[in-house]
């Protein structure tokens, strides 16, 4: 999987490692700035309000 | 053979990457979150004081006529849109320098923002219940230390046009589902509220969502903005228990 990446980056070896780095500090920004955020709405432990479970009247239940 | 060892490998190499990725999401989570939610936070904070003192509140002129001369300050809070933050709370048991916005709502973006106060319950000051809603940890967590506050803690809330100082007086720890620790009287749902009373959520324990830790505090003076706030307020009283 990473073998491949390897070959297609050019140059010497230090440059493939400078570039190898550069892409995955790609990957960590994308993720902090972008796909992190998308998710955390998604995950159990973001959610701290107090709301009821099922439809009930109340300003409470407006909140998702 | 070959063909085996390649798939072997690249499943090894997918699942080093979830892991790395897994890492990377928990610092992300416990750390980067509160980095960006205190600065932005902070910067919040300087455009609402900005806001209170520039255009401090004026009583309108054209209406000195008539016994309806002097308005309620308080009736300027009303109609707040979602997301929109309106207040400060400065808590002096979190620290003298402890301030935070509150915000309008308690959704996912907007507790990343600040404190967030729930949609349909009181005002600040107001008889009912001011009910609000913060982080316990990540996101700059302004609700941290809630299991610090001890009875008789101030809360003050800094508005346009007021101080609003709430003094604590008791905590529950309940799970998500008793909506009725936001009631216009806290824990009585359906009784007519005569007092004002503020509420403070909270997830509990820290890092879970399995219950949340309520802090109930009472109403105890209001200030004008003009008057100022005066400084025993910033302060743990002496009566409170360390």
């Amino acid at each position: 999987m990473y073998a491949p990446l390897w070959r297609l980056l050019p140059g010497r070896w230090p440059v493939r490692a400078f570039l190898s780095l550069i892409l995955a500090a790609g990957v960590v920004v994308l993720c902090f700035l972008w796909v992190f955020p998308t998710i955390a709405p998604l995950m159990p432990f973001n959610d701290n309000t107090i709301q009821s479970g099922s439809p009930a009247p109340g300003p409470a239940t407006t909140v998702p | 053979m070959k063909a085996l060892r390649w798939v072997v490998g690249t499943i090894g190499e997918l699942l080093i990457t979830l892991g790395v990725l897994l890492l990377l999401f928990v610092a992300w989570q416990l750390w980067w979150t509160d980095v960006t939610a205190n600065s932005e936070q902070a910067v919040t904070i300087q455009a609402l004081e900005r806001g209170f003192t520039h255009d401090a509140y004026q009583p309108d002129p054209s209406a000195t006529q008539g016994p309806a001369a002097t308005p309620d300050p308080l009736a300027t809070l009303k109609n707040v849109p979602f997301g929109e933050a309106f207040a400060i709370v400065r808590i002096p048991r979190f620290g003298a320098d402890y301030a935070r916005p509150v915000l309008q709502g308690t959704d996912h973006e907007t507790l990343g923002k600040g404190v967030g106060h729930y949609v349909g319950t009181a005002m600040p000051g107001d008889v009912g219940n001011f009910a609000t809603a913060g982080h316990r940890t990540t996101y700059g967590k302004p609700y941290a230390d809630i299991d610090k506050l001890r009875p008789g803690d101030f809360i003050v809330i800094e508005t346009k046009t007021n101080y609003i100082v709430y003094a604590v007086q008791r905590h529950v720890i309940v799970t998500p589902d008793h909506v009725d620790v936001i009631a216009p009287v806290p824990q009585h749902p359906g009784a007519t509220p005569t007092e004002a009373w503020m509420t403070m959520t909270a997830c509990h324990p820290k890092f879970s969502a399995q219950q949340r830790y309520v802090v109930f505090s009472k109403l105890m003076r209001i200030f004008t903005r003009a008057g100022g706030l005066p400084a025993s307020f910033m302060a743990v009283p002496a009566g409170a228990v360390g």
